[in-house]
């Protein structure tokens, strides 16, 4: 679920902040920068694991700041593909069944892969397996806040970056989100945890 | 968004829930204390993922696992011919407790693995990684149902 990066970068630290130790300036400045956000094909950046080298700070004309440049290693959310998760049910729409885990949201399992037969029902605005069984079939319902086993099917990044001032103005902005996980729960010991606890 | 910053290796190395969820309370611990400057605008992001991911791994069997616990998996898990550092890592991460839930993990694992390695490794899991006590707590209670029946 999580891995560790290794990234180099420049860190500014403005001169009011000249009386913290170096290290602690800068582990707050990666964090302020990075922490809870996504970088294109990386992952959900977590929080900053450690600071493996620190080269020289300069200060440069014009500016009373200091740079530096920094390699260390960040926590990553980033599954691999195949890796079982769980999360809980935010919502389901037509596109599919929305999961969560809390600190991250962007999870679709679409239709085609919930476990079959899967329905919409329109009214209750939910999905639910048509579980056949020898006495007929059950509707096992797929109800908001419940805990779902998943496996990953795919990942999505989109680049957010900003575009240019032509195409913003005529495009109403979309808000797709820069991370997206496509799951499956169409395997037996997927799905709803309490299908599977005996 | 974020377009950063020179990546040198995408994937340096796994981590396990444990691993981070140690990370993240650890920081929580040493934030509280120097308390100057948690609530700055530049910190709340920082805040919120941190706030977040511990929700989430409290409810997990990581919350219950230390150091110790971690190695004495590791090393018991060699002799169960699990060669994938992602399975071994699934299998601590989520503390299976059926056999559907290992052939999830282990892949292949009707070839690889009979009725009673399968067995095996989930009374190894079991064992050695701490489970939810409200959970445990109904087994016995269902055992003593069992054997007096006519106890009160």
């Amino acid at each position: 679920m999580f891995v560790l990066v290794e990234m180099v970068d420049t860190v500014r630290i403005p001169p009011w902040n000249f009386q913290s130790k170096l290290n602690e300036a800068i582990s707050e400045e990666l964090n302020k920068k990075l922490a809870n956000k996504v970088v294109y094909n990386v992952g959900l950046c977590i929080c900053l694991y450690d600071i493996t080298k620190l080269e020289d700070s300069y200060i440069f004309p014009g500016d009373g700041a200091s740079h530096t440049k920094v390699h260390f290693r960040y926590v990553v959310f980033h599954p691999f593909l195949d890796e079982i998760l769980v999360g809980k049910i935010k919502y389901c729409s037509q596109e599919g069944v929305h999961v969560t885990m809390d600190f991250f949201d962007d999870i679709l399992i679409p239709p085609e892969s919930l476990q079959q037969p899967a329905k919409f029902d329109e009214a209750e605005q939910v999905w639910l397996w048509e579980y056949e069984t020898d006495e007929g079939a059950h509707d096992l319902y797929m109800d908001q806040g419940e805990e779902i086993r998943f496996r990953v099917a795919d990942e999505l990044f989109v680049d957010t970056s900003p575009t240019g001032p032509a195409t913003a103005a005529k495009e109403t902005p979309k808000k797709e989100p820069p991370y997206t996980l496509i799951g499956t729960i169409c395997e037996p010991g997927l799905g709803l945890l309490s299908w599977w606890n005996s | 968004m974020y377009f950063p910053c020179f990546r040198k290796n995408a994937n340096a190395a796994m981590l396990s829930n444990y691993e981070v969820f140690k990370l993240l309370t650890d920081l929580k611990e040493k934030r509280k204390d120097s308390g100057r400057n948690k609530h700055s605008v530049g910190q709340q992001n920082l805040n919120t993922i941190t706030y977040e991911t511990l929700k989430h791994l409290s409810n997990t069997p990581c919350s219950r696992q230390s150091p110790e616990i971690v190695k004495e998996f590791l090393t018991t898990m060699m002799p169960h011919k699990l060669t994938n550092r992602a399975e071994k890592l699934q299998l601590l991460n989520h503390r299976p407790q059926t056999a559907v839930e290992i052939q999830l993990m282990v892949e292949e694992s009707e070839e690889r693995l009979s009725e009673e390695q399968i067995e095996e490794l989930i009374q190894t899991v079991s064992d050695i990684l701490p489970g939810d006590p409200e959970q445990q707590n109904v087994a016995p209670a269902e055992a003593e149902m069992d054997e007096g029946g006519e106890q009160s």
